[in-house]
């Protein structure tokens, strides 16, 4: 069991859906965003989801391309962003934090030495969106074998033939991405997105958290209750991108999670 | 012998351990069609034709090959000829998988075309392919680019597509990738991406050498005719490696055949000086696919400088770095400084004024003659200098020695 399997676990037990977001580790610099990591748990936010910036994010929309600049630009690392990890862990041992980015700062450091660091900085799970299953033997089943989950996104594109692929070798949860586009796009809409909630759960029994284009509390609510939860991603990044300060970011997480929470 | 070509790369796009099609979710179903469509309207009679007559009748081809033999009286050793891809329409190697790909895109019903590009000349020729088949067009730029390539912008604009500014990170050709796929994804249904060299995910590594093989086809023959034997040695400028490859194809299975790719050096060879992926790469991932990378200290795509905007790249065509690992290909690099005197050299001596990009493989070809008497090299004359001429002229004067 892992800290998302406990989380789930416990989420179930409640009644609850999970609240996840996502923020660009070390955006705008390495304090500040430490701050705001470690008030999201509080805010009401189940899993941490963090961006580990990378130079040619092809995935990803310009909010979250811009936050990774910014946060290159103050110095974040691969080990800056696990040591981010292991700060926020001295304060908090229960709350899941998972790494999303690409695979070539993780290829370049060595997969063995970054599992180990990253277990040890208190990783749960990792979101790699540039290995496909058919890479899995780079990544995917040595996470396994470490003991961090390795969860895959589904899309709307993703048809029947390929599912069963996608699912076979994830675990912690299924991450479907609502809208057929690039993080920070248009707004998700819940009557569309049920049904394909139905088709992914048929295939697995992990949770299944939808995200990409949710904005606004009512949104969080919509989404989260024909889910297992929801991710928010983009919003929370624009108003850093603003110059918002910890405190007034938060606030607008715990609108957000109260939303999600509602469901 | 097995034909390298039939058996490189393999199904799923692996060039020994690089390629594949490393691809976020999204994008994956859209290159799984491309993939199959390619598939099968390369084995399309109907197809194959379509494209010849374009060449042909569009395109101009064949494009001769030349002798310089002033360039190569004034070098002293080997004999220099250049194949002339800058006598193909739109002045460069470029529009060759360009209308291929607008070919492929009519086949499967797509009705836009869209791509980064670096020099612009991959944009210009993309542009041309979308107005001949009257598709829409979006290249996306970076603002260096755009200020330094500007006669390539006005044409885009001209063919009728939109260029869209990328500002963020080194504002050149990679953001440009970056800012390119982002768009694409959510239109990904009715546009075809055209990727501009031999890079990226599967099976675009495969079909742009496929698409670019006529130019190595070709020139074999014509170097027969005009000089009854191969050539010894046959070069090409390596970017992305596109017009490398093509010329390459028509030789790799010649094994008395030399060839060599020549990297940008840049200004010096320290990192961020240069763009020489080959010499100083190691292993990674960027873009969707494995290959060699230039990387800073954290293991990130580095920076990376060249005069030439096309070869301004800190990754490199998977085949390229799979040829460099069993040695069939030498890699080698020209400084921006060499290229110069080649474009100024090639121009004076020759009536060629040749793109940055190819002036790095006329340089090799100009260093090594010394080297090799009474041998014979063929370099990839990938583009015409048009372009270029503004922004060397207003920064380095009319020779070397100004
Ligand atoms: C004339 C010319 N040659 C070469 C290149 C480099 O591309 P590649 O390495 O794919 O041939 C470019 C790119 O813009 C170009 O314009």
């Amino acid at each position: 069991m892992t800290r998302i399997d406990r989380k789930f676990a416990q989420l179930n037990a409640q009644g609850r859906k999970a609240f996840v977001t996502y923020i660009m580790a070390g955006d705008p610099d390495f304090e500040t965003s430490l701050e705001i990591v470690r008030g999201l748990p509080a805010a009401g936010v189940d899993i941490i989801e963090l961006g580990l910036p990378f130079t040619d994010p092809m995935a990803d929309g310009k909010t979250i391309q811009l936050a990774g600049q910014r946060a290159l630009a103050a110095g974040m690392t691969l080990q800056r962003t696990l040591d981010l990890a292991a700060e926020f862990r001295k304060t908090d041992d229960t709350t899941p934090i998972v790494l999303m980015g690409y695979y070539n700062p993780i290829h370049s450091r060595g997969v063995d030495s970054f599992l180990a660091a990253a277990k040890q900085a208190g990783v749960d799970g990792l979101i790699i969106v540039d290995l496909p299953p058919e890479e899995d033997g780079e990544l995917c089943i040595p996470a396994q074998k470490a003991g961090i989950n390795f969860i895959r996104l589904a899309t709307p594109t993703t048809d029947e033939q390929r599912l069963p692929k996608v699912l076979q070798n994830t675990s912690g949860f299924v991450y479907y991405v609502s809208i057929n586009g690039i993080t920070g796009a248009a707004e998700a809409q819940a009557g569309s997105v049920a049904p394909e909630v139905a088709r992914i759960k048929a295939g697995t029994d992990l949770p299944v958290i939808v995200g990409f284009g949710i904005k606004a509390p009512q949104n969080a609510q919509d989404i989260a209750g024909i889910a297992d939860g929801c991710v928010v991603g983009s919003a929370i990044i624009d108003k850093i991108a603003q110059g918002q300060n910890p405190d007034q970011v938060l606030d607008f997480v715990k609108s957000l999670a109260d939303g999600a929470h509602r469901a | 012998m097995a034909s390298y070509l039939k058996s490189t790369p393999t199904r799923d796009g692996f060039f020994g351990k690089y390629g594949g099609a490393m691809l976020p979710p999204p994008l994956i179903p859209h290159f799984k069609e491309i993939g199959e469509a390619y598939d099968k309207l390369s084995k399309s009679s109907e197809f194959v034709r379509d494209l010849r007559y374009i060449r042909k009748h569009f395109q101009g081809r064949p494009t001769p090959i030349s002798h310089f033999s002033n360039l190569s009286d004034i070098c002293g050793g080997a004999q220099i000829y250049g194949k002339r891809e800058d006598l193909n329409h739109t002045g460069a190697h470029k529009l060759n998988h360009c209308m291929a790909e607008g070919l492929l895109a009519k086949y499967m019903g797509k009705t836009k075309l869209m791509a980064e590009t670096g020099a612009g000349q991959h944009g210009v020729a993309l542009a041309t392919a979308a107005a001949y088949f009257g598709m829409e067009c979006e290249i996306h730029m970076g603002e260096i680019d755009i200020a330094k390539e500007a006669p390539n912008v006005t044409r885009m604009k001209l063919l009728g597509a939109t260029v869209v500014p990328v500002g963020f990170g080194g504002r050149s050709l990679k953001e440009a990738v970056d800012s390119a796929f982002g768009a694409y994804i959510p239109q990904a249904d009715t546009t075809l991406f055209a990727i501009g060299s031999v890079v990226g995910p599967h099976p675009f590594p495969l079909m742009v050498r496929n698409f670019q093989h006529v130019v190595g086809i070709e020139a074999r023959e014509q170097f027969m005719d005009m000089t009854g034997g191969l050539p010894d040695m046959v070069t090409a400028c390596v970017g992305g490696g596109s017009n490398a490859m093509g010329l390459f194809a028509g030789f790799i299975d010649d094994e008395e055949v030399s060839l060599h790719g020549v990297e940008p050096m840049g200004t010096s060879s320290n990192l961020g000086d240069h763009a020489a992926t080959i010499s100083f790469g190691e292993d990674g991932d960027i873009h969707g696919f494995h290959t060699l990378l230039l990387k800073d200290k954290d293991g990130e795509p580095a920076p990376v400088h060249t005069i030439a905007s096309g070869l301004d790249y800190p990754g490199v065509g998977p085949e390229h770095a799979h040829l460099s690992t069993t040695g069939r290909v030498n890699y080698t690099a020209a400084n921006d400084k060499e290229a110069l005197n080649a474009f100024y050299a090639l121009s004076r001596h020759e009536g060629i004024i040749p793109a940055l990009e190819s002036a790095h493989a006329v340089a090799f070809a100009m260093r090594e003659a010394k080297n090799n008497p009474g041998k014979s090299i063929l370099l990839n004359l990938s583009g015409r200098g048009d372009k270029d001429i503004d922004y060397v002229t207003e920064t380095f004067g009319y020779s070397v020695d100004d």
